[in-house]
């Protein structure tokens, strides 16, 4: 029997920020489900079994699994419903303003699920050997970084014996030391990059502390192995051009792969949701609404966090308007923000006049004195020196209701001191 | 005498130097932009710590690895046998986040404490 | 006893086996890798020909080309394989180029391929609205088409098995005796197969089983192809399979909208260092990017999600060698099957068993043939209704384990009951990691899936057979010793 039922909000992922918008939506009397493909709470986050988390949120020092209890907790409530080892197959809007989800699951069979409002919380999938037709031949043993992480940690399943790890990013410097504590040979990270992407201090604790040597500007160039990895040859670049008659072989029988995230989006686009080239994700507005009215996002699907406790913030923040949306009291302007010299990108896309709102920003450049300002209508609101700027690192600041006190373009820009 | 380290205790990493004047006594820290630096910086050069996070092999039919971790930092010196020993367990579930798995190890007063619950 | 044994089960041994399956024959096919298709035949760029590149007249490939094209409306019936029969375009952007039209055009009406038409740049703009609005003419043959390629190989030989023909895989055949009116194939670990008479379709190592079975002496050479395939939602799908103008070597780069929704860019046509390099290279991506978007719009590097490269079995030639052996009694050759050898492949078999049966082996209808694969159901093209009844059957049926093709656990344990279990052979059969995340969060479930319905342990499943293991052992089996005891000196 195909199972028909309401609700008022529905969340899509049930990791950190599907959680984190469940847990504020309930603090209303909306009825909430929560949808997630696997058969726990807590997302990615079940298996980052390392610490490092919560230090902002929490103020405490939490492991991933210790972080998803408790989110998972704060979001237990008599009117949210959890579906889990579900998945969203299709979504679509109907003419009423309201969607219709289409749910998969062995346990429930075929439901439809007709909803108010969405919140995409789908999190990222990671970039793999393929999106950078790395050459060479396809032997087992290649692996991205947050899958072998998976093997390992969910599964206790040594991804081999002796491991190269391509790209510095924090997935790949924790699983540098997770292969490590697990008995398994680091031979080298390369990056291609002239600074490592990953937090210093993983850089530390994950590489240092195990004599792991980090091969910064440098690219692999080669994986050889027919049926298994037997090595990869790695070359230095110059201007981002490898250096070929400067390669050297490592001997590996495994190889990850830290190269970057893209948010999922396959069901955003289904909605028609627009999306921003620069995030990869949707373009929303300062209720983190997306252009479809209705439907929202948060969270590393719209764009790709280093902090969960960013995430928790910003999924709660998204909770907040979707209750407001949701009891008809959202508003929502149309002043568009945009970033200049040396950011990526900013969230949200647009602001409201007259309320207060967090922009976060991704930084273009490296820099120990560097001021970001913020300048609407032309006029100078808002600066501030930091010392401490890299693109691994997320910026998040906020403008008061009384700074934001008129309408027009909000433009931000990241001056770099001498 | 002077020696250079990073600080892990927070994202930043200030890059600190440690000097005294010959082969023992007293260090002093610098470079720390909040006081944890010099906390970290003093136990490191005495004393090196980390939190060690491992799983360890259970009988649950869903969780058959469970997430555990050290309740402070352990001294470097004995996370390997504690690794190894770990992963010789076979835990009965069910467990409960905040567990006492091990305690005292090597008579340190560092337990290890599951980090999630795991009730089937 | 076997009447006979088809050595290679790629596209021509199982047409082949799948047409003597028919007959009351005892007959086995052997594939040297751990699956079938495993060889030439999966990298394939699953092209449906369309009957115009090579002269009937003058070459067999050709002939059987024509004849193949036709049947697979018929197979696809019978088999059930994802086809599709969208048409080719061959597009030229220049008057130079328009002459090598006219003459593809001109050799296809004398082969006598139907409903060929020339075009004007209208025309093809209408026929192919993402085509480059510069281009200056071109033709277009309604009869080509494109298949799944591993899906059709594994097709074939699911029904050649439901009819009685046995499959023996990892079976490397290193030598070949003639005596006593029979054959005796031994392989490399020792298993032996008794024969009346032998199909050597062995593909890249055809001239290897020749020599080792006393057979003719020749020399198959293997020329790579790369293939670049794009994300299911790029834009720049076409609904037309694009060929440009070809070379003297390749058909080119083509832009191919696949029987699955997917569309893939090559094959590239470079000599191969080995029959085993199957390795992409650096330098092609670009430019194959460059040359394809040339003739349609909205190609971009970023929506490329992966690549790989296939080896086609090169003769001197260039012809297919179809013949009875001249040397040694009742052993057929089939070599050389480069392209078109897809598309001839229905015709290939029947052409074999033709020539098996001028060399006097009896064919005798069998009185009951199971003549049709039962349909398969797959969840992504399941109605909600569909899915909801299959439900109550098995609830592995709505449980998805590969999101980015939509694919269930109930085909995964199919698969695995039909005798893939390795990770490469579940995802040719199922489609399960060939999405865009490349099997990054599928990988992990569907190894455990393949463990528990085969009962081989995690840590001996392989990616393709041999020593491609996939891990690396289990946690706990490796002592930690990372110097830590040292750490604070």
């Amino acid at each position: 029997m195909i199972r028909h039922e309401t609700c008022d909000a529905a969340v899509i992922g049930a990791g950190a920020a599907g959680l984190a918008a469940a847990a504020e939506i309930a603090k209303h009397p909306f009825r909430t489900v929560v949808i997630d493909r696997e058969d726990q709470r807590g997302g990615i986050l079940r298996q980052c079994i390392h610490n490092g988390f919560g230090l902002r949120y929490f103020k405490e020092e939490l492991t991933g699994p210790e972080y998803a209890d408790r989110v998972a907790a704060l979001a237990e409530n008599p009117n949210t419903e959890f579906k889990l080892g579900t998945t969203v197959s299709e979504i679509r809007k109907l003419p009423d303003g309201t969607f219709e989800l289409l749910l998969l699951s062995a346990a429930e069979g075929v439901a439809y699920l007709r909803t108010r409002a969405v919140f995409l919380a789908m999190g990222c999938r990671e970039r793999n050997r393929g999106n950078l037709a790395i050459p060479g031949s396809r032997p087992a043993g290649v692996f991205t970084a947050g899958a072998a992480q998976r093997l390992l940690n969910i599964e206790g399943m040594l991804p081999g014996q002796s491991a190269v790890i391509v790209g510095s990013g924090d997935i790949g410097l924790i699983m540098a030391r997770r292969l490590r504590w697990s008995g398994v040979e680091v031979k080298a990270v390369v990056e291609i990059m002239p600074y490592p992407s990953g937090l210093t201090r993983n850089i530390v604790q994950c590489l240092n502390d195990f004599g792991i040597p980090l091969y910064l500007e440098h690219g692999v160039v080669n994986i050889a192995g027919r049926e298994r990895v037997q090595s990869v040859d790695v070359a230095p670049l110059e201007g981002g051009i490898p250096q070929l008659d400067r390669q050297f072989r490592i001997d590996c029988d495994t190889v990850l792969f830290s190269v970057g995230l893209i948010p999922e989006n396959e069901l955003s686009a289904q909605l028609g949701v627009e999306l921003n080239p620069a995030t990869g994700g949707a373009v929303v507005d300062a209720n983190l609404q997306t252009t479809v009215p209705g439907v929202f996002a948060g969270g590393n699907v719209l764009h790709v966090h280093d902090l969960v406790d960013f995430v928790s913030e910003e999924a709660t923040e998204a909770g907040r308007s979707i209750a407001r949306y949701l009891d008809g009291s959202l508003e929502s302007d149309a002043n568009p923000v945009s970033v200049e010299s040396n950011l990526r990108y900013v969230i949200p896309n647009r602001f409201n006049r007259n309320r207060k709102c967090t922009f976060s920003f991704r930084p273009l450049i490296v820099s120990d004195a560097a001021t970001l300002e913020a300048e609407l209508n032309g006029r100078i609101i808002w600066q501030r020196k930091f010392t401490w700027i890299k693109p691994a690192e997320m910026l998040k600041i906020e403008l008061s209701a009384e700074q934001l006190n008129e309408s027009g373009p909000l433009v931000f820009r990241l001056r770099e001191e001498a | 005498m002077e020696k250079h380290l990073i600080c892990i205790s927070c994202p930043v990493g200030c890059h600190l130097t440690a000097t005294r004047a010959g082969d023992s006594g007293e260090w002093t820290i610098s470079g720390n932009r909040c006081p944890r630096g010099a906390v970290y910086a003093q136990s490191e050069l005495s004393d090196p710590r980390r939190v060690v996070t491992a799983t360890v092999a259970s009988d649950s039919a869903t969780m058959p690895r469970l997430p555990v971790r050290t309740s402070q930092p352990l001294p470097r010196r004995h996370i390997d046998a504690l690794l190894n020993r770990l992963y010789q367990l076979q835990v009965k579930i069910p467990v409960k986040r905040g567990d006492v798995l091990l305690a005292n190890v090597e008579d340190t007063g560092v337990d290890v404490i599951f980090s999630c619950d795991c009730p089937k | 006893m076997y009447d006979a044994v088809i050595i290679g089960a790629g596209v021509s041994g199982a047409s082949t086996a799948w047409q003597l399956s028919r007959y009351d024959l005892k007959v086995a096919l052997v594939e040297r890798w751990a699956d079938v298709g495993f060889g030439v035949s999966k990298a394939n760029s699953g092209i449906i020909h369309g009957g115009f590149h090579h002269s009937a007249e003058k070459t067999l490939k050709a002939r059987l080309e024509i004849l193949g094209n036709l049947m697979f409306d018929k197979l696809r019936y019978e088999l059930d394989f994802p086809f599709l029969r969208n048409g080719i375009l061959v597009v030229a952007f220049s008057e130079e180029q328009m002459a090598t039209v006219r003459q593809l055009y001109r050799q296809g009406v004398d082969n006598g391929v139907r409903d060929l038409e020339m075009c004007g740049r209208d025309r093809l703009l209408q026929l192919e609205p993402k085509l480059n609005p510069e281009v200056v003419g071109g033709f277009h043959a309604p009869g080509g088409g494109t298949i799944e390629p591993y899906r059709y190989v594994f097709s074939l030989v699911e029904a050649s098995k439901r009819n009685g023909v046995g499959l023996f895989c990892d079976f490397e055949v290193m030598r070949g005796e003639h005596r006593n009116n029979h054959w005796t194939l031994t392989a490399a670990d020792g298993r032996t197969l008794k024969t009346r008479y032998v199909v050597n379709a062995a593909g890249l190592f055809a001239d290897e089983v020749s020599r080792n079975c006393g057979a003719e002496e020749y020399k198959i050479h293997a020329r790579k192809g790369e293939e670049y395939l794009l994300d299911r939602n790029s834009k720049a799908r076409p609904q037309k399979v694009i060929f440009p103008v070809p070379s003297k070597e390749s058909k080119g780069i083509l832009v191919i909208p696949t029987a699955e929704g997917t569309t893939m860019i090559g094959p590239t046509a470079d000599p191969a260092e080995d029959k085993l390099d199957t390795a992409t290279s650096a330098d092609h991506m670009q430019r194959i990017v460059t040359l394809v978007s040339r003739m349609v719009n909205g190609i971009s590097p970023r929506d490329v999600i992966t690549s790989f490269a296939g080896l086609r079995p090169v003769l001197d030639g260039e012809d297919f060698y179809i013949d009875l052996s001249q040397k040694v009694p009742h052993f057929v050759q089939v070599a050389g099957i480069q392209s078109p050898g897809l598309t001839a492949s229905p015709a290939i078999g029947e052409y074999v068993k033709d020539l098996l049966k001028k060399d006097g082996l009896e064919l005798v209808e069998k009185e009951t043939i199971e003549y049709r694969n039962p349909p398969r159901h797959e969840l992504r093209h399941e109605s909600p209704e569909e899915l909801d009844r299959l439900h109550g059957d098995d609830p592995a049926w709505t449980h998805m384990v590969c999101r980015c093709e939509k694919i269930s656990e109930a085909e995964v344990i199919e698969a695995v009951r039909k005798g893939h279990t390795t990770l490469d052979g579940v995802k040719f059969y199922t489609r399960a990691g060939m999405g865009r995340c490349q099997g990054g969060f599928c990988s992990a479930k569907i190894m455990k899936i393949i463990s528990r319905e085969s009962g081989i342990p995690m840590e001996e499943l392989t990616k393709k057979g041999g020593n491609s293991r996939l891990l690396g052992g289990k946690l706990g089996e490796n002592t930690v010793d990372t110097g830590e005891k040292e750490a604070a000196k």
